[in-house]
């Protein structure tokens, strides 16, 4: 927790300068469910013909899987405070974003699945999910968000549209080139740009000490004159107020700015992950905080849910993702000759 | 001398056998440490070598990439980890100005012993950036040797002998031939002396002496190829298979005297088809053989398209065992025709 725990009292001050209301706060829950229970859905579907020998190549999904289980909040945060045509691009690790974005939940499932109906016919993949009608894409190259996000932001102003463009990536990507780059040109243009990191403390098996001069981003993205804040992944009240405030900014004509999210993820780096890079107890630690029995909490404290209706809001999310693997599983692969089509327009 | 399954442990042995006698050698790369840069190429060496000389770098390829160059430059031999060779255009331009260049650019001042080592190839669902072999893209460089190794055997010494290399060398194992838990594996256990050796670059290798064709592979479709002959045999069809082990520099010798006794050439490659590697390869048998030919010499390849995800739509194309054997008929009842 990098933030103080607010009072009763304080939370109902926090969400009201945030302009959440009980309605909007129900919704971000059950989105949240939403995530999980997808993400739980495609690693027990993803083990299919892989246990007790884990063979990538086997069973319905093959090829690696990044669950994004722990850095709920942050997707939903900042994305349900989007409009349908802002741009959001996301990394090797999207499922999440993708939801928050408002991508179905079908189409999504049938493409990791490789089905023909799928996002992308079966072409795209887990890490390669594009969906024109909610602006949503992402790449599986690790640095790649950044500088498509500000091409979008770029073209936004050209264009004459009010809309904004997020990049989501890493602290591992935070390394690469293209975010010093892409910074520096977004600060110099002021282009209509959120760049979020998602600091989970670990790029594939490398600790964050061992690969960052500062433990913070903000310290880097503020050298560029790009207004930056640090936020607790964790609280989706915290990522909600801070993105609130930068995406309304972006979206009149205030230039970028950068969203530190200090989070984490439960499960491996990929499926298969051994993890002998961290403790057992520090992913224990982290699931203190973790982020759906947080917001449970405060939807109680505020009186704005009760058990029944938590219960509720999750099993409806369940459902949904159910639905989704499900139109997924009895969706057909498609044909062979579908790979030689769409190179060109 | 021990079995040994795949080419992952095998350059990782290499790497470690020489870093113990030549302390110029570190290993850079992302997750060379707990990970062995994934693909198993650098396991073992953390535990011994610690991060002194086993280093994790931020991911930033251009400027390990760039390190490595300015490194190579001032007295080290650094190994670089790309860890898929579909990340090199993160790192491309060091590579191809720098890495490739420095050494002819400065009138020969400039050493440049680089050896990079990188995975390659698909076949198992990681879709459009992360399955490809791209080694075409590389020996189209002036400035790279271009080692493919289809053999636990090759992989050990290749690896020894491009760490003995003042040049720019660049190894690519294919993920399928690693031998790791967690993939498929197509190659076979053999025997691999567990003392230092180096195979000579330069030299392919006739995996299967045959008389009706020849078909020529590099890394994964070097035991598709061989499956391949043996199904053509039970015909009655006679296949030499050639692997060719290193693309630079390339054995014209030994892929021409073939030419010349079988008249018929397939070309089996896993990367794309045009302006590559069956390209160049076809070209260079023509020029030593043609006289020799009995048929046009034909390719089979990626079919000019991204590696899609869905398994259908990947099984499509890339060249599979049953594909090559049907190609490598073709050729021959094409001419049993004409
Ligand atoms: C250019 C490039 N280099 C390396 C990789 C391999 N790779 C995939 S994910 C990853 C770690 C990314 O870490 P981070 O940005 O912190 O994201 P996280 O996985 O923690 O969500 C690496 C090195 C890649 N996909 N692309
Ligand atoms: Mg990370």
């Amino acid at each position: 927790m990098i933030k103080p725990e607010p009072s009763p009292q304080d939370l109902q001050y926090l969400v009201a300068q945030a302009g959440l209301d009980a309605d909007q706060l129900r919704r971000a829950y059950r989105q949240l469910c939403l995530i999980r229970s997808f993400e739980d859905l495609i690693a027990d579907r993803y083990y299919i013909g892989k246990t007790p020998e884990f063979n990538m190549a086997a069973g319905p999904i093959r090829g690696e899987m990044h669950l994004a289980v722990g850095q709920e909040a942050v997707a939903v945060g900042v994305c349900s405070l989007l409009q349908e045509s802002d741009a959001v691009v996301s990394t090797h690790r999207p499922h999440h974003h993708a939801l928050a974005k408002g991508v179905e939940p079908k189409k999504l499932a049938a493409e990791i699945f490789g089905k023909a109906s799928g996002l992308c016919r079966g072409k795209g993949g887990h890490m390669h999910l594009f969906d024109t009608s909610r602006h949503f894409a992402c790449s599986g190259i690790v640095g790649a968000s950044f500088p498509q996000a500000a091409g979008a932001a770029f073209a936004f102003r050209k264009l004459g549209q009010r809309h904004v463009a997020v990049a989501f990536a890493g602290e591992g990507a935070a390394n690469h080139g293209t975010f010093a780059e892409t910074l520096n040109v977004a600060s110099v243009f002021q282009l209509p740009l959120v760049v979020v990191i998602e600091d989970n403390l670990y790029a594939d098996s490398t600790p964050k000490w061992a690969a960052l001069s500062t433990v913070h981003h903000f310290q880097r993205a503020q050298s560029f004159n790009v207004p930056s804040y640090v936020v607790d992944g964790m609280d989706l009240i915290d990522v909600y107020r801070v993105a609130k405030l930068v995406i309304e900014r972006a979206r009149n004509g205030m230039g970028p700015a950068l969203i530190e999210a200090v989070c984490y993820r439960y499960r491996g780096h990929f499926e298969g992950d051994a993890e002998e890079y961290r403790t057992r107890e520090e992913v224990e630690r982290w699931r203190a905080l973790d982020p759906i029995p947080r917001l449970e909490e405060r939807l109680k404290v505020l009186g704005w849910a009760d058990e029944a209706m938590l219960s509720r809001l999750r099993d409806e999310a369940r459902q949904e993702a159910e639905a989704a693997i499900l139109f997924a599983e009895s969706s057909p692969l498609p044909e062979p000759q579908e790979a030689l089509r769409g190179v060109f327009q | 001398m021990r079995k040994l399954r795949g080419l992952a442990f095998a350059i990782a042995e290499a790497i470690d056998q020489e870093m113990a006698h030549n302390e110029r050698l570190v290993v850079l790369g992302e997750d060379v440490t707990y990970w062995g840069a994934v693909f198993g190429f650098t396991m073992g060496l953390f535990p011994k070598y610690g991060r002194e000389r086993i280093v994790d770098t931020p991911i930033t390829e251009q400027t390990f990439m760039g390190m490595a160059v300015g490194a190579a430059s001032v007295g080290l031999h650094p190994v670089v980890s790309l860890m898929f060779v579909d990340f090199c255009g993160a790192g491309f331009d060091q590579m191809f100005n720098h890495m490739a260049k420095n050494h002819y650019m400065s009138g020969g001042q400039l050493p440049m012993p680089v050896t990079v080592i990188t995975a390659i190839g698909g076949g198992y669902g990681d879709a459009a950036q992360h399955s490809q072999v791209l080694y075409g893209l590389f020996a189209h460089l002036p400035g790279f040797k271009i080692v493919v190794p289809a053999t636990a055997y090759d992989a050990k010494g290749l690896t020894a002998r491009a760490l003995a290399d003042p040049n720019p060398v660049m190894i690519f194992g294919h993920k399928l031939l690693t031998g790791l838990p967690f993939l498929p594996f197509e190659g076979e256990e053999e025997e691999v002396p567990t003392e230092r050796y180096t195979v000579d670059f330069g030299q392919a290798a006739v995996r299967r002496q045959g008389r009706d064709l020849t078909i020529v592979a590099a890394g994964l479709m070097v035991p598709r190829s061989l499956k391949a002959a043996e199904r053509l045999a039970q015909e009655g069809i006679s296949a030499e298979v050639i692997d060719l082990r290193t693309l630079v520099p390339l054995d014209e010798t030994t892929l021409v005297a073939s030419a010349r006794k079988t008249g018929r050439v397939l070309i089996v490659d896993e990367d794309y088809m045009s302006y590559g590697l069956s390209g160049e390869v076809a070209f260079r048998i023509q020029a030593g053989a043609l006289g020799s030919l009995k048929a046009p010499i034909q390719r089979l390849a990626v079919p000019d398209v991204p590696i899609p995800f869905s398994e259908p739509l990947e099984s499509a194309v890339i060249p599979s065992v049953q594909r090559i054997y049907e190609a490598a008929r073709s050729l021959v009842g094409a001419q049993a025709l004409a």
